[in-house]
């Protein structure tokens, strides 16, 4: 019997991609890929580390595109970004699947990994939708738009689009506090960000270096919202199923001074 | 500005805004242009939710509670004892970039009182359209009242600066319009509708030859009722509702249930209740109109004045139509399909694509998900175990009921989903 080989990855996308590219290129068949954060202890296992390369991440992902529709594309790096665990599994069977299909027409609905897979993605983007909704920018005293959060995905990647195009002339930061990483426009790209020192961005520390005039219009923000609810259609049960509580930490209307 | 003042002002002035629901902010996609602030992807976000569990996607408030009009259902008029406040325009500005820039809000909605006059007014709702499309390069949503009677200069001007324009009629009858705003012509509501309707269509056709012909109100018009002010009935409003959506190709009609907001012996009492459930079947007929192919009078007319609230209004029209049931599932025509209550167009879509593959039974539509317990009386399957017709409509009705009854008895809310 030949052992199981776990191979450990850093976390990242093209981490992953090249963990496949050594799985086709070894010969792998039985294969665990995950997180070296994660405990990998078992015995009778072949352990191996897998150093991020660009080059042949890219090669597995052009690959994996001329065989795919640009929905599947998508999919597939929304349920990366799910971080669930083990999900890198179910991506790389699928994607040998994908690796043998003659063509894009034949489909296979009833694949069980595609189904799994296209339901993360939903969830992950119902996550995204939330974001770019509940993001609430502070203005600090460098001019610089600042807002944290901590989404139950990974979904700072895919939020970037939306947020550089809408705000293309404000430097603005986003930051994942559970992840510990930001997005930061510069008034010209999008960079990834991470602090050495992570009380740079804990919410007390924005509020001392707010901008002279940004606990004003949160305080306005605030008297706005109370004064468009009309109480005598007060609706709780539908209220906190529109807007979930585990979302009110990010709202300033929700965290009236 | 002197911060507590805007806060007064913004306290007053969103109050009175509030009892306007036409908060969509979708439609009408705007490109960020020259790297500006702002875009609108032509669906809304919603970016809070209030207690009452309505969108907030917009900053939604009156220029000023001004006004030198009368009309009895509503808030700020003339007589009533109220504070009263304005802002300037570059105040309104100021809160919207603001607000916008925070990520709070897709856009501005203003409305005003009318003081002075209504070109007066309208020019000041224009000029804070213009101002942060052009000084602030703002792209983001702009919907702006139109107030009756503005000249068609100034409508013109409107359409090219904000992405809707709406006029509301409020007051559903000519007569409930005499009776409750006495002051007000129908003609005023009218007459910027019309010159919107106009103006969109020659966009249409000038932009056919000259593609830099610049745009105007992408997102069209719409217009809000209020629903249970005067005695009017359901086929009052919803005959209106379908004059509006023909005559002016209105985006949307909005009905508001009437909250009562002033003691007046020619308005419903302090206290009575919000007309929720009747709002609700009311959309629920604009939706049959829009998008069911029904027409109005086969729902509302002569013998029919109101909508039934305890059943749906389709579910109404096929128990006074029972001589058209059942259908075949499997042969119908897909716009007869949509007409069985119970079966919602997503559900009418997959039927007529699964069908061709295989005949439908029961379990198919399930699956489908169709609502049985109400289609079951309506439909014939692929099935020798179907539904056999000798009940009369009051007691299919009954029977409906009696497998329906806590959802249409207990929580109906504005926001129900429409037709399961
Ligand atoms: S004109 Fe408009 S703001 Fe003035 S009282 Fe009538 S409805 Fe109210």
């Amino acid at each position: 019997m030949n052992p199981q080989t776990i191979l450990l990855y850093d976390g990242t996308f093209d981490g992953f991609l090249t963990c496949v590219f050594t799985v086709y290129d070894q010969n792998i068949s039985d294969v665990v890929i995950q997180h070296y954060h994660l405990d990998h202890n078992q015995l009778f296992s072949v352990i191996e580390d897998v150093i991020t390369q660009k080059h042949l991440a890219h090669r597995v992902w052009k690959g994996f595109k001329e065989k795919t529709t640009k929905n599947e594309q998508n999919d597939f790096f929304k349920a990366f970004l799910s971080e669930i665990k083990g999900v890198e599994n179910t991506l790389l069977s699928y994607m040998r699947s994908i690796f043998n299909r003659k063509s894009i027409k034949t489909i296979d609905f009833s694949n069980k990994d595609i189904l799994k897979i296209s339901q993360v993605a939903r969830m992950v983007a119902r996550e995204k939708h939330r974001m770019e909704a509940f993001v609430r920018f502070q203005l600090t005293k460098d001019e610089i738009y600042v807002a944290t959060v901590a989404p139950d995905f990974n979904v700072l990647p895919l939020i970037i689009k939306h947020f550089r195009d809408r705000y293309a002339d404000q430097k603005w930061l986003i930051f994942d506090t559970s992840r510990n990483y930001g997005i930061f426009y510069n008034l010209k790209t999008v960079e990834m960000i991470r602090f050495e020192d992570k009380k740079g961005l804990d919410p007390k520390c924005i509020s001392k270096n707010h901008n002279l005039q940004e606990s004003n219009f949160q305080e306005l923000w605030n008297v706005y919202y109370k004064n468009v609810n009309i109480s005598s259609r007060n609706n709780k049960k539908l209220h906190e199923q529109h807007l979930p509580k585990r979302y009110w930490k990010y709202l300033t209307e929700k965290n009236g001074m | 500005m002197s911060f507590d003042r805007i806060k007064e002002k913004l306290s007053i002035l969103a109050d009175a805004a509030k009892y306007d629901v036409s908060c969509a902010s979708s439609g009408g996609k705007r490109a960020n242009h020259n790297k500006g602030l702002g875009t609108n992807t032509g669906m809304g976000i919603c970016h809070s939710y209030t207690e009452d569990g309505r969108c907030v996607s917009l900053l939604k408030i009156l220029l000023t509670n001004h006004c030198i009009y009368d009309c009895a259902y509503c808030i700020t008029r003339k007589s009533n004892d109220i504070k009263r406040a304005a802002f300037k325009i570059q105040e309104v500005v100021d809160l919207t970039i603001n607000f916008y820039r925070r990520n709070y809000i897709e856009g501005l909605f203003l409305s005003s009182g009318i003081f002075k006059n209504a070109d007066y007014t309208m020019e000041r709702l224009v000029s804070v359209a213009k101002k942060l499309r052009l000084e602030e390069n703002f792209n983001g949503y702009i919907h702006l009242k139109s107030i009756p009677g503005a000249s068609d200069e100034l409508m013109r001007e409107a359409g090219l600066y904000a992405d809707r324009l709406s006029v509301n009629i409020e007051i559903p009858t000519v007569s409930g319009l005499k009776l409750l705003a006495p002051d007000k012509k129908h003609e005023d509501f009218i007459k910027p509708m019309k010159k919107v309707k106009d103006e969109i269509i020659q966009y249409k056709a000038e932009k056919k030859i000259i593609k830099s012909t610049p745009r105007f109100a992408p997102a069209g018009q719409s217009t809000q009722m209020i629903i249970g002010a005067t005695g009017e009935s359901d086929r009052d409003i919803m005959y209106s509702a379908s004059y509006y959506y023909k005559e002016f190709n209105m985006k949307r009609v909005y009905y508001s249930g009437y909250v009562p907001v002033l003691a007046d012996d020619r308005l419903p009492s302090l206290g009575t209740e919000v007309p929720i459930l009747r709002e609700n079947r009311l959309y629920q007929t604009d939706w049959l109109l829009r998008f069911y192919g029904f027409s109005v009078h086969e729902i509302l007319n002569e013998s029919n004045k109101y909508l039934e609230l305890d059943i749906d209004p389709k579910l109404s029209w096929a128990l006074r139509n029972l001589d058209l049931f059942p259908i075949d599932i499997n042969k119908a025509d897909k716009r007869m399909i949509a007409r069985v209550p119970g079966i919602g167009l997503k559900s009418v879509h997959k039927i007529v694509q699964a069908r061709t593959f295989r005949k439908l039974d029961w379990s198919h539509l399930k699956a489908i998900g169709i609502a049985l317990n109400r289609a079951q009386y309506f439909i014939i399957c692929n099935s020798k175990d179907f539904y056999k017709k000798d009940h009369s409509e009051t007691i299919l009705k009954r029977l409906i009921l009696k497998t329906s009854n806590s959802k249409y008895k207990k929580h109906f809310n504005q926001q129900l989903s429409l037709f399961s």
